[in-house]
């Protein structure tokens, strides 16, 4: 994905559903490893998926804080869902990784790289939001003064096609954070489907190689006139909100609000919306060694704010309470996170209010910070 | 250098988790070559008194017996280890903590004056001191090769403490409870299965006990609200770390909320 390469002025095309089932084959061809959305575990999860009939096809998300089901839709939608419990984070930054290696030998510790063939993905399917995420995380693996090589390596290499949400769910709050739900950039190919086909906007050289692939017309001004309407549909549907006025100093502001108690009643410190959160990029470093030691491998996995062990450090730990984790990781993701990368953390996805076990919304609990300021 | 002696004793408990020791298989020889096993008798008849370098012990104390014999292992080992649910927090048999054993034993046994046992079942640390236990029912077996290879290599174990919940997000297991409405016990149970049951369509069963800092009470007032019934929710507590404090308390806070609306 390449930004900035906007063709000029290309007009949006029209691509029928037929020709979209060949998309596979052609990302196939360009030696893509195809990650979409596919039903697995009762849920709309991302995997590798070969053709379209591993789309969701005809099913759709209901979505409420702490709840998650999956429900027949009356049409044959492909892309009639919200979005679900992974994120792209799962490829770009995988859940557990070798960092590096060492063996002991008779000249001594010889030190080496795991080998770092890059997979070469393409997305398919990303949501608006997500499109903000993966900007964020640029930020925080790419733009700072250390590069992550794993990351740079598959997120260069990555094809987006992002997909315009035609619906909301109860949880979304994109337009809150002025991500969504209209992907406007980021993407290589960003698609809005309609019930006989896709009204495309192709915005790269490698988007158009693959259009280019494929038999499209121009898109009709009634294509695009129902391409608008459904995109309306879903910034139609989104009732969450929330208030981000001078939300940073609001939040540090009230580091000692009495809601920082009541939400740590019900938190379970469980992890479950970090782990979820498109942007949150915590992990632990750790060596790994056999019986004998001679030969260690470092392994970084994804960690969390909400472990009590991720703030121990000489001798104690730092944040021993739920309280003060839950306070650290919202005050993070929606105040520091402008003082350490100039945007909020949160792109207004949702996932942390669906995917929390007991059901706690953060925008209900920065609505009542703001409603008793202390 | 000599190799560290090692001794393995059963308390009360089922040998599920010295037979996790036994499959650790190709691990196993590695452990066998680098301490020797002086004493194990469920692996081998070579039965060597201590002193020992490392103890790992099985089971619960249940009877008067068990509560004399902890106390000459412990003088006898330098570093005491528990290794699961038994031990550590007195097993499955501590549901009978708080009934009435007496009565227990006339309903099962023809002569039950033979029988020498304790009111309680209670974990290895209520008798003795221990230096580390190992939690689960039965424990992992590659977290008793990391803690043994730890105290060879002399640093810290790799046995985190996190929620279940953490290892399925790991793993890429969609949370049963949210888009299936399942009860599970993942996000107040410490790691070290690597969340086995979610991954099969199941809750968590609690096999490691209670996580550090668990939040039982909002988890089950939110399972109440969900449907699940105060009844399901205190059994789901009561099983193989039902004496763990965490676990135990909540259980008996719904047990007496039951009581007082009947």
């Amino acid at each position: 994905m390449s930004e900035g390469l906007q063709a000029a002025n290309a007009p949006p095309c029209f691509l029928s559903k037929e020709q979209f089932a060949k998309l596979f084959k052609v990302l196939r061809a360009l030696e893509y490893d195809v990650i979409g959305p596919t039903i697995d575990q009762e849920a709309i999860v991302y995997d590798r998926i070969s053709s379209i009939d591993d789309l969701p096809r005809g099913w759709t998300d209901i979505q409420e804080p702490g709840k998650y089901r999956l429900e027949k839709r009356n049409d044959d939608a492909l892309f009639g869902y919200v979005v679900g419990p992974h994120s792209w984070k799962q490829n770009l930054f995988p859940p557990v990784t070798t960092l590096s290696v060492a063996d002991r030998t008779d000249e001594g510790w010889q030190f080496s790289e795991p080998e770092q063939d890059a997979p070469k993905f393409a997305f398919l399917g990303v949501r608006a939001c997500e499109l903000a995420a993966l900007k964020i995380q640029d930020r925080v693996f790419l733009e700072g003064p250390y590069i992550d090589p794993q990351y740079q390596g598959r997120r260069n290499q990555a094809l987006v096609i992002a997909v315009n949400c035609t619906q909301a769910a109860s949880t979304c709050f994109c337009t809150s954070m002025k991500t969504g739900p209209r992907c406007k950039a980021g993407y290589d190919l960003a698609l809005t489907e309609l019930p006989e086909g896709f009204v495309v906007e192709v915005v790269t050289p490698q988007g158009e190689a693959v259009i280019n692939a494929l038999e499209t017309q121009i898109a009709t001004e009634e294509n695009q006139n129902q391409a608008e309407a459904a995109r309306q549909q879903a910034v139609d549907q989104i009732t969450r909100t929330m208030d981000t006025t001078d939300i940073r100093d609001l939040l540090m502001s009230n580091l000692e609000h009495p809601q920082w108690d009541d939400v740590a009643e019900r938190c379970l410190s469980c992890t479950n919306c970090t782990m979820v959160c498109p942007t949150c990029f915590c992990s632990s470093v750790e060596e790994v060694s056999d019986l004998t030691g001679d030969h260690v491998e470092r392994e970084r996995q994804w960690d969390s704010c909400f472990n009590v062990d991720f703030s121990y450090m000489n001798g104690g730990l730092v944040r021993n309470s739920i309280r003060n984790r839950y306070r650290q990781w919202m005050t993070h993701k929606l105040a520091t996170w402008i003082d350490q990368f100039g945007t909020s953390g949160c792109v207004g996805c949702g996932r942390c209010i669906t995917w929390c076990p007991v059901g706690i919304d953060l925008t209900q609990e920065v609505a009542a910070i703001r409603e008793k300021q202390t | 250098m000599e190799k560290p002696k090692l001794g393995v004793f059963k308390f009360a408990s089922c040998d599920g988790c010295q037979l996790s020791l036994l499959d650790a298989e190709d691990q196993l020889l590695a452990v066998a070559g680098a301490v020797d096993i002086v004493h194990f008798p469920e692996a081998s008849s070579r039965i060597e008194s201590g002193p020992y370098d490392i103890a790992l012990i099985e089971g619960s104390i249940t009877t008067p017996h068990d509560a004399e014999r902890i106390q000459q292992i412990r003088r006898d080992s330098k570093f005491l280890m528990t290794i699961g649910a038994c031990a550590t927090a007195g097993g499955i048999q501590a549901l009978r903590n708080g009934a009435d054993t007496d009565e227990f034993m006339r309903a099962v046994y023809a002569t039950p004056e033979y029988i020498q046992v304790l009111n309680k079942s209670t974990p290895i640390a209520e008798h003795v001191k221990v230096d580390f236990e190992l939690r689960g029912c039965p424990i992992n077996q590659y977290q008793l090769i990391e803690v043994i290879q730890s105290l060879l290599a002399g640093r810290n174990p790799r046995t985190p403490k996190h929620s279940v919940c953490l290892d399925c997000k790991r793993r890429g297991t969609v949370c049963v409870t949210v888009a299936q409405g399942t009860a599970c016990l993942g996000p107040v149970t410490q790691s070290g299965c690597e969340a086995i049951c979610p991954s099969y369509n199941r809750g968590c069963y609690g096999c490691y006990g209670p996580a550090p800092q668990p939040n039982l009470v909002s988890l089950s007032t939110h399972s109440l609200k969900e449907g699940t019934s105060p009844a399901e929710m205190a059994h789901s507590l009561q099983n193989f770390n039902v004496h763990a404090p965490a676990f135990h308390n909540e259980s008996q806070r719904l047990t007496d909320q039951i009581e007082e609306q009947n």
